[in-house]
Formats: structure tokens, C-alpha cells, sequence
């Protein structure tokens, strides 16, 4: 890989905060973030996974504490900057614009180029590589407002990979996906994961979390609420407290190497 | 056809359509010049040894201090509202978006009375566009404002907060203009002033519009693969590296003072900024970098051509150019937006 440089990436948050008006919704979070691991955020709706993700983007500044990304404040990077070192795949992009789906994987290159300045012939191949890597080689051509939602999202993960960052932050990349394409994408993940890269995806499907992710951190109204290993994470009685779910958890067997969860019933709170 | 077709071939039908234009606007007028002297009086300005017994100074007078700054102006304006038009309403990804509806030529045209009416207008050509664009400026300021919170901007808002100050200009507007009837010297310039026009305009106009124009629309093509990110919205922009908040203060500042000059320059005109690029759009698809130029040159040959239909049509009428691009531009686009009812788009 070219940027193999760079490719140790550090993150941090030391204790962050972040409201919507009166609403709190990450409450004093410290976090720290080695290259090379896939990390799943998981937690009900509404516990903050989207805020962090964004906080550690810097598209919001934080209320309070600060993220630093290799040992340095996040805020003293230019946005640029960041971009060469952060993509993050956004929840549900609607588009309603007559972009092909290579012009929008393309796009991943922008804070690697000019304002004129063409592609070059690695940036072609990047490009190229992204769309293979996530099945949209045949309809590079097709305008994305044409495409399933699920075809869009991998649009949008191809213009993060594009983008060639250390560090990926994926809002629900598998949210619309067919099964075969979550696989296809969580693989991916992981193995970018292996390369050395460092991957945090917010995530709801909590059986493939424990399988394709080392870390899983459970929010929980803004807070850190468990972090660790799956088993560590995924217990009945976390479920409960949190999800507001009766669940059986049991170890699945080596070939798949997660946890199955079993939602029983939802328990009143 | 390809994007790519389509697109060479937009680039070439474009220009050679605002020559003839430009080239008819020479042409037409009360004094008859042939063809053959404006071509002589033309290659003689650019220094070609001519025959020079056969040309009148008045034809000189005529081509050179009248038509060509009038055709010039309006080459220059109709580009500068086009290509606005064009930015504004990919950076707040609207299709409404456009000087007239956010206010800004509204506050353009209030900076302008003012000035008019404080009889600043005399002291020097300056004072005009310098008030036109502090208006501009400040509607666009107070409109963006209003309507952002750390950084986001809520669409509804904008074009509400844009609607409403664009009706509070229009009305201090009317009311300077009622205060100064009774000086009816000054109610007849306001007046004529607001209804827009290239009647009358020299070098002057010229030099003050050439270069904002020429450097705004550069300026802005800068812009164009930052445009192209933030119609996908806000998070995705950021995610490719564009600093949402500073690209649109940019954005903002650029467009303002291109309007603002523009509207001190020919009055109000309306309907360019909004028309011509949803045009363009449809046959080149989002684009910036192509969308950008082709608004330029397809407002230019819109603005000449009105101007160049009025004075043609009825020439002793003296009939606003803002009258003819409106009653033109609006059924036009209903036509537009009736054919392509649900797909209008950015």
C-alpha cells in the first residue's frame, strides 16, 4: 500500500461532551484507539453512537474535552488534513443529483488533488480497486439516484476506501445491505483492519459485531457502558440493562466464531 | 449522447451563439452602420491598416462609446447573475436558490436607492456599486445567519429568512422612493434605475464590471470540485476534506459582490441567476466545473438577447430590460418545471 507512512494511526478522545440544546448526549466519554483493530460501536437508538462518530471527525466541536488524533488536537488540523486521514461513511445519504457512481467514488480523491489538478494514473487504479472491492465495477457508469439503497451505501463505502485513510469511521455501513453484502463489506472491513488500518463502525446487527469486530464499546445515553471483547460485552445481563431485551447469549461454534444473541422478548424498563 | 458529447458540444454551441449575438447587438440600432464599416471600424481600433477615408466619426461615436459598452455590460452581467445563480443554489443544494429569491438583489437595489437618494450617486461612479454591494452583502449575511446553527443550514429557513428580507428591502425601497417624489429629479432616477436597463451605459460601466466579473467567475470555478461534494450535503463535503463553513463564507462573500455590482451596474434584473442554470443543468447534469462556465455564457446570451429583442421590437417603447427577461424567463421555466414536474433537481 502506498501510505503505508501514515498507516499508524492514534486516536483519542479524553473526556468529551456534546449537547443538542439542553440534551446531553455524550456525557464525558474518554476513548483511545490503536491502529489495526475493527472496533464496533454498538447500543439502542438514541445512545450517541452518531455524535461520537461525528465528534471524532470533527464535524461538531465538542461541548467539553477534545480528540486528538496521532498525539495532536484534532482542532489544529485543517480539514483537508483530516480528510487524508479520516473518511467516514455517513448513515443514509440521500442524493437526488445526476452523479455516476464512479464520479462520487472519485470524489474520495478530492483532498488528495488540486482544485484542477486531473487524476492522475494511481488515483485512476484507486479508484478502480475501490469499486472492485465492493462489487460496483459493473455499474460504475449508473447514476446513483437510480440505485437500491443498498447499492448507494457501497457507493459510499467505495469513496471512503478511495479515499485511502488510515483511519475509517462507518455510521451503519451494513444497515441496508442484503446478507451477502454485509459479509462482503464486514470482510472487507476487517481485513482492512488486518492491513493495519483502524476501523470504528457503529453497528446494530450485534451477531456479526462479536464476529467481525476485536473491540466492541456499548453506549448507552451518552456514556461508555461496556468495553472489551464480545464476551465481555454481549452478556445477558448488559442486553438487558441496556437493550431492554430478555436474551439467551450463547458462544457459536469455531466456523463462525461470534456470539449468538437470541432475542427472547423486550422487558419492560 | 454521452456526458461527454453533450458537454464538447454545449461548449461550442455556446460561444459561437454569444458572438453572433454580440455581433448583432453592433448591429442593431436607430443609425444604420453597414457590416463592412463595422468590420473597418473594428479592425482600425485593433490597429489594421484601413482605408480610413470612407468612416464617419459619428458611425466611430456610435459603434464604439454606445453600442460596444452597452453590449459588453450586458455580456458581462447576465454571465456574473447566471453563474450566482448557479453557485448558490449548488451550495445550499436548492433549486430555488437564486439572487432574487435570497434578497440579495433586493439588497442590492436598496443600497443603490440609497445612494441615489442621499445624492451620493454624483461624488463619484464608485459610490453606486460600493453601496450596491455593502447591500447585497449584508442581505446575504443576515439571510445566511439567520438561517445557520454551528455551521448547518436549515433549507426551509434560508429561503423563508431570504423571502421575508427580500420583501422588507423591496419595501424600504418603495419608501425612499415615496420620500423622494416630490424631488422628482431624483424619484425619476430611482425609478428608472430600478426597473433595470443598459440604456446609456459607457466605459465607465464597463471597467467596474469587467474585472469583478472576470476575477469572480475564476474565483469561483476554483470552487467547482468543492460545489460537486457539498450537493451530496454537509457530512459527506467534510468527509472529503472541504470546510463546509469556510468554503460557503467564501462563497457567500464572492457571489454577493458579484450581484451587488452587477445590479449597480444594469438595475434590477430578475430571473437569470434562477433560469439559466436549471437549463444548463438538465442538458449537462451537476457538474460544477462544466455547469459553472456554461451559466456564464448562457446568461450572457440571455441578457443580450433580451436586451437585443427589446431594442429591436420596439425601440422608441423603452421597455425595462428586467420586464422582458422576466415575462420571458418565468413561463419558460414553468414549462420546465411542468415537463420535468417531479425530477426538478440540482
Amino acid at each position: 500500500m502506498r501510505e503505508n507512512k501514515s498507516m499508524k494511526v492514534k486516536l483519542e478522545c479524553q473526556n468529551l461532551s456534546f449537547s443538542y440544546q439542553q440534551n446531553k448526549v455524550i456525557k464525558d466519554i474518554s476513548l483511545s484507539f490503536e491502529a489495526g483493530q475493527m472496533i464496533g460501536l454498538i447500543g439502542p437508538n438514541g445512545a450517541g453512537k452518531s455524535t461520537l462518530l461525528n465528534l471524532l471527525m470533527g464535524l461538531t466541536p465538542p461541548a467539553e474535552g477534545k480528540v486528538l488524533l496521532n498525539e495532536r488536537p484534532l482542532k489544529s488540523y485543517a480539514r483537508r488534513e483530516i480528510a487524508r486521514h479520516i473518511s467516514l461513511v455517513p448513515q443514509n445519504v440521500s442524493i437526488g443529483y445526476a452523479f455516476t457512481v464512479r464520479e462520487i467514488v472519485a470524489m474520495g480523491r478530492n483532498p488528495h488533488l488540486g482544485s484542477f489538478k486531473p487524476e492522475s494514473n494511481q488515483d485512476l487504479e484507486l479508484i478502480e480497486q475501490a469499486l472492485c472491492k465492493t462489487d460496483l465495477i459493473n455499474m460504475q457508469n449508473r447514476r446513483v439516484d437510480q440505485l437500491s439503497g443498498g447499492e448507494r451505501q457501497r457507493v459510499f463505502i467505495a469513496r471512503a476506501l478511495a479515499q485511502q485513510t488510515p483511519l475509517l469511521l462507518m455510521d451503519e455501513p451494513t444497515a441496508s445491505l442484503d446478507l451477502c453484502h454485509q459479509l462482503d463489506i464486514l470482510t472487507l472491513l476487517s481485513n482492512l483492519a488486518e492491513e493495519g488500518h483502524l476501523v470504528i463502525t457503529a453497528i446494530h446487527d450485534l451477531e456479526l459485531a462479536s464476529r467481525f469486530c476485536h473491540r466492541l464499546i456499548l453506549l448507552s445515553q451518552g456514556t461508555v457502558t461496556a468495553d472489551g471483547k464480545a464476551e465481555e460485552v454481549l452478556t445477558q445481563t448488559n442486553l438487558k440493562q441496556y437493550f431492554s431485551i430478555e436474551a439467551r447469549v450463547e458462544l457459536e461454534s469455531k466456523d463462525a466464531g461470534g456470539i449468538r444473541v437470541t432475542a427472547l422478548h423486550a422487558c419492560s424498563k | 449522447m454521452s456526458a461527454y458529447k453533450r458537454s464538447s458540444f454545449v461548449f461550442i454551441l455556446l460561444p459561437v451563439i454569444l458572438l453572433v449575438l454580440m455581433t448583432a447587438s453592433l448591429f442593431q440600432g436607430p443609425a444604420h452602420i453597414a457590416m463592412g464599416k463595422i468590420t473597418a471600424i473594428l479592425s482600425h481600433q485593433l490597429g489594421w491598416p484601413i482605408a480610413n477615408d470612407e468612416l464617419r466619426p459619428w458611425m466611430q461615436n456610435v459603434l464604439l462609446d454606445v453600442r460596444m459598452p452597452r453590449t459588453l455590460v450586458g455580456a458581462l452581467a447576465g454571465a456574473c447573475l447566471a453563474i450566482c445563480g448557479a453557485v448558490m443554489q449548488g451550495m445550499f443544494r436548492n433549486p430555488l436558490a437564486s439572487p432574487s429569491i435570497l434578497g440579495v438583489s433586493s439588497g442590492a437595489s436598496l443600497g443603490a436607492v440609497v445612494a441615489l437618494y442621499l445624492g451620493l450617486a454624483s461624488i463619484s461612479i464608485w459610490t453606486l456599486p460600493l453601496f450596491a454591494s455593502a447591500g447585497a452583502c449584508l442581505t446575504l449575511l443576515l439571510v445566511y445567519r439567520i438561517a445557520s446553527q454551528r455551521g448547518h443550514i436549515a433549507m426551509g429557513t434560508l429561503l423563508l429568512a431570504g423571502i421575508a428580507i427580500a420583501a422588507l428591502n423591496t419595501a424600504t425601497t418603495s419608501f425612499i422612493l415615496s420620500l423622494s417624489l416630490n424631488n422628482w429629479e431624483v424619484g425619476r432616477m430611482i425609478v428608472y434605475w430600478t426597473m433595470g436597463g443598459l440604456e446609456g451605459r459607457t466605459w465607465d460601466h464597463v471597467s467596474l464590471l469587467a474585472p469583478v466579473a472576470i476575477a469572480g467567475t475564476a474565483l469561483l470555478l476554483v470552487f467547482s470540485r468543492n460545489l460537486d461534494a457539498l450537493l451530496l450535503g454537509e457530512v459527506h463535503a467534510a468527509s472529503v476534506g472541504v470546510d463546509v463553513i469556510r468554503t460557503r463564507r467564501h462563497l457567500l462573500i464572492i457571489t454577493a459582490i458579484m450581484v451587488g455590482i452587477t445590479i449597480s451596474v444594469c438595475g434590477g434584473i430578475g430571473f437569470i441567476g434562477l433560469v439559466v442554470p436549471h437549463i444548463l443543468r438538465l442538458i449537462l447534469g451537476p457538474h460544477h466545473r462544466y455547469l459553472l462556465p456554461a451559466s456564464a455564457f448562457g446568461g450572457a446570451i440571455c441578457l443580450l438577447g433580451a436586451d437585443l429583442l427589446l431594442r429591436s421590437i420596439a425601440p422608441e417603447k423603452m421597455i425595462p430590460l428586467g420586464v422582458v427577461t422576466a415575462m420571458l424567463g418565468a413561463p419558460f421555466f414553468l414549462f420546465l418545471l411542468i415537463k420535468k414536474r417531479w425530477s426538478v433537481q440540482i
